[in-house]
């Protein structure tokens, strides 16, 4: 299949992408590595009317590096964060992440902010910045705001961004020196998008916990207290718990409970490092 | 000698441009003026189609079958008592049976832009109740997929033993019902026509990615009511086949059509998604077996009820009787018993055909038949390998003819057995039973033996009933002026690597510089007619071909040789390229260039056909060759997750007299990956209104580099008494074996809960509802 016809800008400023979104009036559709919408554009699943490609934008590539939190620009590559071009510490997680994302050629092309914004409930990113407490940065024709990353992302493909609005950065707040984390996934093989994902960042320091049950049906399922999950003793899931969440959150098949189960365990044992 | 010619593993000729992006497709082919084809294909699976809605101004560049004026339906029709003609519309006239049926063609000078017209074309239909399931199809309220044939089976076979006498008083009774699903066949390269009319040669010309150049003459030319010699065919590289590129494609017809009215080429490319939704399925069975057998595990009977869901059409020149006509005729497999029943049937549903994948039938018939071997084996206290010892013909019995007289040539199976085990070193792994993994998980090791049957012949099947029956197969072989020599075959490889094997054939026979034979296919133009390359045969039959006649060649040549030389014919013969009698020789181009260019030094009883020879080949006995192989597999499976992973694969194959190790290794390891995929991943699932619901690579799964394993093969050469060099064909078998030898694994992992599985694919789902049924089942579970 091939797509039908569309008009292609490539964007230069910030606020040239977000003056073409708010006068399209929803016709226009933003363009990043294209590694979703460039097989759904052929599919003719989606025929926007423009195509704005905002990879030329310099904020979008850029990174902010801060004492509390880098700001990683939408534009970024998955290829880049897992080669471990990011400055500062802390942000290991996020290249072990990318590196098992799809395949490199996917990589290479696919961003970290398209995929957030492409919400696709069982790609990583949303579950692992989720993890991470990261915050989306919305630039728009009003100015910049910001949203939690669990709050951009509002159900199965979808996301928060008002008309006009863009997604300009990630902010990742940074994990202390003592900081542990886990991320499992499973995959019936490999690069193929999950059937569960597990993420956990426990960072003491900060007094922080944070597990993520992802590859939903809808938005990732976050956990901010570990009890919710962890056995008091905190060696490992607790089943009993974990169950009582799983039925709040609507989760009723035997096979995918137990495999979101098997993942947030095995995601909680490597935090803990066992 | 032994470096170019027969078993020599040759580097192959075509990898030179293959590797370096130098091969020429279909859609490689870049001619003038060329305008594109997109197809409206139906929405919906089952419906009467009551008008198509063509938008004004796009009439001349939509075509409907009310424009194909005189074009005949593709009707595949084996002459087998019972069989029920399904009359495919090249596009649909009254009614539609799947989803992705052809129903208007339409044309612009873009892909992009012809499907921008398809998409405005508007149809209306009355939708009619879709039947999606092979074993609702045969329910008396079923819907008819096709009205007047009453039912919906095309066709049924029946073996029918005394069972219920074995029944009575065997010790050990074992039932299991079985799955396969359907799944697409994926070539790397898909389908693609470029039809036009060559002016030169006058003839409607299709360059099209098929396995079958002559099977598509003769079908296209039924079809547009042409007569053979006027279409030319031409297959160029074929980027891949496994069957999908052995049928007679509604979009070779309606572009040759179409070429012949608009003074242009046309070309239509098969994108992926109308690979997977629409063109042609296969695997999909259904099995009700039960094995019998004494305490000790001797195999006493086989009882079988075995479906194929054949979907709406029967397709040419294959047909949809050879997939069910294999579940009764080869369910057996190598398994010495005496007793057997067997009924099975092709079904029709409102689902696009089933057309035989790699191994046709017997990926399925080997499951069914192992997991009964397995079952036994446990009723029997046995390990499995022992049960299938216990079952298996000896080596002093070949040939042998099993409980339906087919005719194992030759061959030691219980060794290609006993091999498998050492090499996946079972005793190792009984051992590692013992411990508990670190991980959690479950180790399991199973093995899968087959026989494979190929280079039918003649014999066989007309009585299969095939439309389209192989005689002898023919080579041409010429010895040119320069000394070289050119094969032409009609046989095609579409990744076998018969640039190379053919030469390898020719090389042994004449010892010509290897580098200065070539292989010429693909072109009906010059190329003899066949039935081309299906069935694990072109080595046998084609390679046959070409050794005989090179052999008519070199007696050629040795007597314009001995003339040459002054020498006696009966002393002259062809070594390594030159004609040797006594002391003398000369070279074979030295005889050429007397034929050729001084032929007033031919002797005067020279042969005045020349150095070009076509010659036909027929094996001595054409029952076809029976290779043979195991399959062994070490898994782990995670009982958290339901996830398999392959630990270790071996194989041992018996293909007879190997032509080229390595290219043999190659088709072992490719087979084996598909047989992976048949087990592990490949699913084409339909909702229950027909609609295809695996349309992109997102959902469809196939096999990866990360999924298949390092696959050790390992051969045994047994000749074939009745081929040339005694060679076996062996294409097929890598597919066959691998969803039989993995399950038996995943079983022997999942023993100590209890828990069994048998339908593919094995999904992480499907393993754990297993582990949750065999749990509910025992009271500690």
């Amino acid at each position: 299949m091939k797509p039908a016809v569309f008009e292609f800008v490539r964007a230069r400023t910030l606020s040239e992408a977000t003056t073409i979104l708010l006068e399209s009036e929803g016709a226009a559709r933003v363009v990043a590595g294209a590694q979703s919408l460039g097989p759904m554009l052929n599919l003719r699943l989606v025929q926007p009317r423009i195509l704005v490609d905002v990879t030329g934008i310099a904020e979008l590539t850029e990174i902010d590096d801060r004492a509390d939190a880098v700001t990683l620009g939408a534009c970024i590559t998955t290829a880049n964060i897992e080669d471990g071009r990011l400055p500062g510490r802390g942000l290991q997680p996020l290249s072990v992440v990318a590196g098992r994302i799809a395949y490199r050629a996917v990589r290479n092309r696919g961003t970290i902010g398209g995929s957030v914004c492409h919400a696709d409930p069982a790609a990583d990113w949303i579950s692992a910045l989720c993890a991470l407490g990261a915050q989306c940065v919305i630039a728009g024709p009003g100015g910049r705001r910001r949203l939690a990353v669990e709050d951009f992302v509002t159900g199965a493909f979808e996301n928060a961004l008002a008309p006009g609005e863009l997604l300009q950065g990630i902010r990742i707040p940074r994990l202390s020196a003592h900081g542990h984390w886990g991320y499992n996934k499973l995959c019936r093989k490999a690069g193929e998008f999950a059937l569960a994902i597990g993420a956990v960042v426990d960072d003491r320091e900060r007094n922080s916990f944070r597990a993520v049950i992802g590859a939903t049906r809808g938005r990732p399922i976050i956990v901010t207290e570990a009890r919710e999950i962890r056995r008091t003793d905190g060696t490992g899931l607790d089943a009993i718990a974990v169950t009582r969440l799983f039925d709040r959150h609507g989760i009723t098949d035997r096979a995918t409970r137990r495999q979101h189960a098997a993942v947030l365990a095995r995601a909680l044992d490597q935090a803990a490092g066992a | 000698m032994a470096k170019y010619g027969i078993g020599a593993s040759v580097l192959r000729k075509e990898d030179d441009r293959f590797l370096h992006g130098r091969g020429q497709y279909v859609a490689d082919l870049r001619l003038a003026g060329t305008r594109e084809v997109a197809f409206v294909r139906s929405p919906v699976a089952h419906a009467r189609l009551r008008a198509i809605h063509i938008p004004e101004g796009l009439r001349d560049v939509v075509f409907t079958a009310k424009d194909l004026v005189g074009v005949k339906p593709i009707i595949s029709s084996p002459p087998l008592k019972g069989f029920k003609r399904s009359s495919q519309p090249i596009l649909a006239t009254d009614k539609v049976r799947y989803v992705g049926e052809l129903v208007a063609m339409c044309l612009a000078a873009t892909r992009a832009e012809a499907e921008d017209i398809a998409a405005s074309v508007d149809l209306d239909f009355e939708e009619l109740p879709a039947v999606t399931d092979m074993l609702a199809a045969l329910e008396p309220d079923a819907p008819l997929v096709h009205e007047e044939w009453g039912d919906n089976v095309f066709i049924a076979f029946s073996e029918d033993g005394p069972v219920d006498e074995i029944a009575k008083t065997a010790a050990i009774k074992v039932t299991r019902k079985i799955r396969t699903s359907r799944h697409c066949m994926f070539p790397m390269e898909g389908r693609g026509v470029v039809a036009y009319r060559d002016q030169r040669l006058r003839y409607l010309t299709l360059v099209t990615s098929t396995q079958f150049p002559h099977s598509v003459q003769t079908g296209l030319c039924e079809c547009l009511g042409l007569d053979d010699g006027a279409v030319r065919i031409i297959s160029p590289d074929v980027g891949g086949g496994f069957g999908y590129k052995g049928l007679l494609c509604r979009e070779e017809v309606a572009l040759g059509w179409l070429a012949l009215q608009v003074n242009h080429p046309v070309r239509w490319l098969e994108d992926c998604r109308e690979h997977l939704s629409a063109n042609a399925n296969c695997r999909e069975h259904h099995y009700d077996i039960t094995g019998y057998a004494s305490r000790d595990g001797k195999l006493l009977a086989i009882d079988c009820v075995g479906y194929v869901d054949a979907g709406a059409y029967s397709d040419y020149p294959i047909s949809s009787a050879p997939e069910a006509a294999q579940i009764a005729n080869l369910l057996p497999g190598p398994y010495v018993f005496s007793t057997y029943r067997c009924r099975s049937a092709a079904v029709a549903t409102n689902k696009c055909p089933i057309i035989p994948y790699r191994g046709v039938a017997r990926s399925g018939i080997c499951l069914a038949i192992e997991v009964i071997m397995d079952a036994i084996a446990r009723e029997a206290g046995l390990e499995p390998y022992e049960c299938r010892l216990r079952n298996m013909v000896r080596p002093d019995q070949m040939p042998f003819d099993n409980v339906l007289g087919k005719h194992f040539d030759s061959g030691d199976h219980p060794e290609c057995l006993r091999r498998a085990v050492e090499a996946i070193r079972l005793s190792e792994v009984r051992a590692r039973q013992k411990q508990s993994e670190p991980d959690g998980r479950l180790i399991g090791v199973g093995l899968s033996f087959f026989v494979e049957q190929g280079a039918h012949g003649t014999s066989v099947l007309a009585s299969w009933g095939r439309p389209i029956v192989p005689g002898y197969e023919q080579a041409n072989v010429r010895l040119t002026a320069d000394g070289d020599i050119e094969i032409r075959v009609g046989t095609h490889s579409h990744g076998q690597g018969h640039e190379t094997t053919f030469a390898q054939v020719a090389h042994e026979v004449l010892g010509v510089d290897f580098d200065r034979i070539k292989v010429l296919q693909g072109d009906t133009l010059y190329t003899p007619y066949s039935t081309a390359t299906w069935g694990s045969r072109s080595m046998v039959m084609g390679g046959g071909a070409v050794a005989r006649a090179s052999r008519m060649v070199a007696a050629r040549a040795a007597r314009i040789g001995a003339w040459l030389l002054q020498a006696d014919t009966a002393d002259a013969k062809v070594v390594e390229g030159r004609v040797v009698a006594g002391k003398g020789s000369v070279t074979l181009r030295e005889v050429a260039r007397a034929w050729y260019l001084q032929p007033q030094n031919l002797p005067p009883d020279v042969d005045t056909g020349g150095l070009e020879v076509t010659a036909g080949y027929r094996a001595d006995r054409d029952s076809g060759t029976f290779s043979y192989a195991t399959h062994a597999a070490v898994v782990a499976v995670d009982p958290q997750t339901g996830l398999i992973e392959i630990l270790d694969y071996v194989v041992v194959e018996d293909g007879g007299i190997l032509v080229n190790p390595m290219i043999v290794d190659g088709q072992v390891c490719g087979g084996t990956a598909q047989g992976i995929g048949t087990c592990l991943y490949e699913a084409m699932p339909f909702d229950a209104q027909g609609q295809p619901l695996a349309s992109t690579m997102l959902d469809y799964m196939l096999p990866g580099p990360t999924e298949v394993p390092n696959i050790r093969v390992l051969h045994m050469e047994t000749p074939s008494p009745y081929t040339e060099f005694g060679m076996k064909g062996l294409g097929e078998g890598g597919a066959v074996g691998p969803p039989a030898a993995i399950v038996s694994a995943v079983n022997d992992a999942l023993r100590p809960l209890g828990a069994e599985v048998h339908d593919l694919p094995l999904t992480p789902e499907g393993i754990l509802a297993a582990i949750d049924a065999a749990s509910a089942r025992t009271p500690n579970g």
